[in-house]
């Protein structure tokens, strides 16, 4: 029973999508949004189960002092910290004692950290009390800040916005310039003129790198921009619909596979 | 005993390193140097940009700020680009931002544009002189900013039956019905369409559950590596427009003449391209010479 | 309280019906001016109108001729003004749900720009006098009454031309002979139009001095919903057929027909990729990529997880599983546990195993990255959906010297996969993965209708080229249109 439940609901929701996607009606509509609402909020709890491993495979890290273990405090810092500045905003013109407040908050999850892995449990779980009293102390007395969770005040926190503006877009803008010198590398040695296809391929890969190139002589820049957009629309969408007309029908017969419950792989039965 | 390796061989087999390194030389030095590249335009960007300028004033737009820091030196000077163009029109924008990390890149986009708006200026496309008076831009009166929501699919799909359904309120929490730019905006069918700036997998929900339930005009701007693969809906008429990567970016700066971060970028990207094109025939010749040299030795 | 909040409903029902009757005669007023001193133009004709096909209802298209002084005549025809009639309950109810606008902005705060004596801001001095809570419960009721009185529009409809107002919708520019009047579901909404209540309609030509001619009034039409979208038809057919199709095959399967499939040179490596792994003593690295559960691709993905995690509980090699989506995780621990159990090994398996990571593309990289270079993992397999991050991780891992196995549906990732990895499953390879592996005739059996379903699509096709040469190839194009 407990495996067949999941397959026979599987069946009935991937039924009445299948059938929904043909009735326009309001009725239709409104158990297609009612479905979405609880995939969202499904979502939000298994979201939860994620930072729960997060924590759980960083903990693990600084316990068995795997290599580089020391990062996994700064990552389990960097997540909770900025939980703190989304939920916090200042009211009046200084901060006051937030800083104190944010040193506690970060004290009690070093604190808890060491609870879970240390032998000394009771005296950790004390520290994490005398932490947490302080934050809860801080947040009560102090009116220069306020905690908010129910509107988007936290999120114009200048704390917040900085850590967002400074760290995590330089950060994320350097990942994706990697790419820069990944293509090059791998255009490096993908691009050898081993036989007559993988010439074609090379010459083509040639012809639309130069297309706004202008500093070619005798009309060659529209020649090279012509051939270039014919290139791209007529072999590569010719091969690309090929492709799209195969993903699509596997989509089908896969859709098809899981909701007869004849595909049982993500069940975890092969 | 080690092989002795000549230089062909090494042409084959260079280190990724020296191409990094070269690499990065060729770009800082390209980038410090002050000249401007001729730019060519392409129907498909030629095709979005008609279409917005052909939008009378007070007409709206949705813009859907749809990408992360990480895509933010192709797409941000489409937004850039896009963006300004239709305000000095007077077109008002409704964004949205579908991706995380969207709302703060198009916090930064309005604050910037706004600020570029201030000021009278001229621009000479189609062969027409434009002159734009400076002006305020006002929220709730030339944009909205509905902010971000999970799930993009959904909302997507949520937007086409009202904008309401999702984002009550805007981004700086205040109620859609109290913006007048928003008065007697319901769906879909009050915008006159949707330009997708995106950097990952929304787009296909913008084609899909957008485009393809709602049938409004789509347009993309995408990075560089996708484009290819957005071809396909350009032909089928799902897709009005595309612009790609940093030269789709600086083809709409050209077009609307008004050049920026786009056009700048683009003599690094020129030249990073010769690099490679460089390392491509290095290899080649090295590949060639080095497998006649074994054929010679094979006989 | 609750007295003092009734009182306050009906106050403001008073004033809405009041200022509401002051607005309609207010334009009236001022089509008269205009007919008196201006030369009118001719008006449309022949206004008609239908129920919006194939729809959820709450949806009208007009149809009208154009005035003849639209582009001819004196050509001064500018817009057209679009009108509906409007029973005056709904009228009441437009100003109830205008008056929530106000209690909302006194809830919020954000009052500002309310003009002096307008009717807002009478409203505004009766609901200012409540405290936030009394104003809470004062918006819940009057939603409630919204909604109780529109099951009433219906009937109000039947009492026209009595007792309500022509109501301005939209306006269209001159040339245009038809317009959709799409109507919002949500009752809460102003542009709320209800299904089955009799509408009525009128077009007014208007010229650059705004001189109006009314087309004659077109009703009684009602709005309604469809159960069954006929611009689908095209895809009903396919997939009836198609799932006929991959019935049969599943059947001829079953009863034990031999099927072929070509070997696929990414999966037949996963087995020598694990021995290898062993081997050296290294990890083996399994990258679900950045799509949901819901995805095809990654549903595909978990299967060969599946496989692999159960190779590697028999092998005793380590498995490393970072992901990006946490149902994603939820359901790959579940997939692995189930492995190691089939494998007789439950013990071997360890819950971090799969783990999640983070939901941020470039940070997810950056993690899966650092793994790489860490653990050195004998093999990387990455399955499932990829994005701009597919070359970076794809050449770290080359670097790291790892052997690669790759499989994504994202066309523009496959490219940079085939480049940097050892073997790559190209598109529906993936899909097809699971059937590959299994080995099962059942699933074999769906692979056969995919390919008779291509061939079909082939065929049609070229006899699509073929007869888009003559003047009747648009009846054979027709034949495949979906609108939406």
């Amino acid at each position: 029973m407990k495996r067949q439940l999941p397959f026979l609901l599987v069946f009935i929701f991937g039924a009445f999508m299948t059938i929904q996607y043909y009735v326009p009606h309001e009725s239709s509509e409104f158990v297609y949004t009612f479905l979405l609402d609880w995939t969202m909020i499904i979502g939000i709890f298994a979201l939860a189960l994620g930072i729960w491993s997060l924590y759980h495979v960083s903990v693990d890290k600084i316990q068995h002092k795997k290599e580089n273990w020391i990062y996994s405090y700064v990552t389990l810092f960097g997540l909770f910290i900025m939980v703190v500045f989304g939920f916090s905003y200042k009211v009046g013109d200084s901060w006051g004692m937030y800083p104190l407040f944010v040193i506690a908050l970060m004290a009690l999850l070093y604190c808890l950290i060491h609870a879970s892995i240390s032998r000394s449990k009771g005296f950790w779980l004390g520290l994490s009390g005398a932490a947490l009293a302080v934050s809860f102390g801080v947040a009560f007395f102090d009116d220069s800040w306020k905690l908010a969770f129910m509107t988007s005040e936290g999120l114009k926190n200048t704390m917040f916005t900085n850590f967002a503006d400074f760290v995590l877009t330089p950060i994320l803008a350097t990942m994706f310039a990697l790419l820069a010198f990944f293509i090059a590398s791998a255009a490096y040695r993908a691009f050898r003129a081993r036989n007559v296809l993988a010439s074609l391929l090379l010459i083509a890969a040639i012809i639309v790198m130069l297309r706004f190139n202008p500093y070619m002589p005798f009309g060659l820049p529209e020649l090279v921009a012509e051939t270039s957009s014919w290139l791209m629309n007529v072999p590569n969408l010719a091969a690309q619909r090929a492709i799209v007309i195969g993903i699509g029908l596997g989509i089908v017969a896969t859709s098809l596979k899981v909701i007869l419950g004849i595909e049982r792989g993500y069940m975890g039965k092969g | 005993m080690t092989e002795h390796k000549n230089i062909f061989d090494r042409m084959m087999s260079l280190d990724r390193r020296w191409i990094f390194l070269f690499l990065i030389v060729v770009c800082v030095a390209t980038y410090t140097a002050d000249f401007t590249i001729p730019i060519n335009t392409e129907a498909e960007v030629e095709s979005i940009f008609n279409f917005l300028d052909s939008l009378p004033e007070g007409d709206i737009v949705l813009v859907a700020i749809d990408y992360d820091p990480n895509n933010l030196a192709e797409l941000h000077p489409m937004t850039y680009a896009v963006v300004e163009h239709l305000w000095r029109k007077k077109v008002k924008i409704i964004f949205t931002s579908l991706s995380q990390l969207g709302p703060a890149m198009a916090d930064q986009a309005i604050r910037d544009i706004s600020d570029s708006l201030k000021v009278d200026k001229t621009y000479n496309y189609n062969g027409v002189e434009h002159n734009f008076k400076g002006r305020e831009i006002v929220n709730g009166v030339d944009y909205t900013f509905l902010g971000f929501k999970p799930y993009y699919a959904l909302i997507i799909l949520g937007m086409g039956q009202d904008f309401r359904l999702n984002f009550p309120s805007d981004y700086y929490g205040t109620p859609l019905d109290d913006l007048p730019m928003m008065q007697g905006v319901i769906n879909y069918d009050q915008v006159a369409c949707v330009v997708d700036l995106s950097g990952g997998n929304i787009t296909d929900a913008w084609i899909s559950y957008g485009q393809g339930r709602f049938n409004f005009p789509l347009m993309l701007g995408l990075t560089g590596v996708m484009v290819s693969q957005y071809y396909p809906f350009l032909g089928s008429g799902q897709v009005s427009g595309i612009m790609g990567g940093l030269l789709g970016a600086a083809q709409y700066e050209e077009l609307a003449d008004n050049p920026g971060r786009a056009k700048d970028g683009m003599r690094v990207q020129l030249f990073a391209h010769y690099v490679i094109i460089l390392f491509i025939v290095l290899g080649n010749i090295g590949f060639f010479m080095s497998r006649r040299k074994r054929m010679e030795g094979g006989n | 309280m609750k007295v003092k909040m009734l009182l306050a409903v009906f106050l403001l029902l008073a004033i809405c019906s009041n200022s509401y009757a002051q607005d309609t005669t207010a334009e009236g007023d001022t089509t008269a001016i205009s007919v008196d001193s201006l030369r009118l133009p001719a008006p449309p004709g022949n206004l008609s109108g239908r129920d919006k096909p194939n729809d959820h209802g709450h949806a009208i298209i007009l149809d009208w001729e154009l005035s003849p002084d639209d582009g001819g005549g004196s050509n001064s025809v500018l817009r057209y003004d679009i009108y509906k009639w409007v029973p005056q309950l709904m009228l009441d109810i437009n100003l109830v749900r205008d008056s929530i606008i106000i209690i909302q902005k006194i809830i919020r705060k954000t009052t500002d720009g309310i003009e002096e004596g307008s009717q807002a801001d009478s409203m505004l001095k009766v609901f200012s006098k409540f405290s936030k809570d009394e104003l809470f419960d004062i918006r819940n009721r009057l939603t409630d009454h919204i909604k109780a009185e529109n099951e009433g529009l219906a009937e109000a409809s039947k009492s026209y031309p009595e007792n309500g107002a022509w109501l301005f919708i939209d306006k269209k520019p001159s040339g245009t002979k038809t317009f959709d009047h799409i109507g919002s579901k949500e009752f809460k909404s102003k542009g709320f139009v209800p299904d089955y209540a009799d509408l009525y309609y009128r077009v007014d030509a208007v010229t650059i001095t705004g001189a109006k001619a009314s087309s004659e009034i077109f009703g009684p039409i009602q709005s309604s919903g469809q159960w069954y979208n006929t611009y689908r038809t095209p895809v009903v057919f396919s997939v009836f057929l198609f799932t006929i199709l991959t019935v049969f095959y599943v059947m001829r399967a079953k009863q034990g027909a031999d099927l072929y499939v070509r070997p696929l040179g990414g999966i037949e490596a996963v087995d020598d990729a694990i021995g290898r792994a062993t081997e050296m003593g290294r990890p083996i690295l399994y990258v679900l990529g950045l799509g949901s559960a819901a995805d095809i691709a990654t549903i595909a993905s978990f299967t060969i997880l599946g496989r692999v995690a159960k190779k590697v509980a028999e092998y005793q090699t380590e498995l490393l599983v970072p992901t990006y989506d946490p149902i994603v995780m939820t359901v790959a621990q579940e997939v692995v546990k189930s492995a190691y159990l089939d494998a007789g090994r439950p013990d071997a398996y360890k819950e971090d195993t799969v783990h999640f990571v983070t939901q941020s593309q470039f940070a997810y990289v950056a993690a899966v990255n650092g793994i790489m270079l860490r653990e050195l993992p004998a093999t990387n397999v990455y399955m499932g959906k990829f994005f701009a991050e597919s070359l970076i991780l794809a050449e770290t891992g080359a670097l790291a010297g790892s052997i690669q196995i790759s499989g994504t549906d994202e066309i523009a990732q496959i490219p940079f996969f085939i480049v940097a990895c050892d073997y790559t499953l190209i598109g529906e390879e993936l899909y097809a993965a699971s059937a590959y592996l299994g080995k099962d005739p059942v699933l074999l059996g769906s692979l056969k209708a995919q390919d008779y379903a291509k061939a079909a699509i082939i065929i049609l096709a070229v006899i699509g080229v073929i007869v888009a040469q003559f003047d009747f190839g648009h009846y054979y194009v027709d034949l495949f249109e979906v609108v939406n």
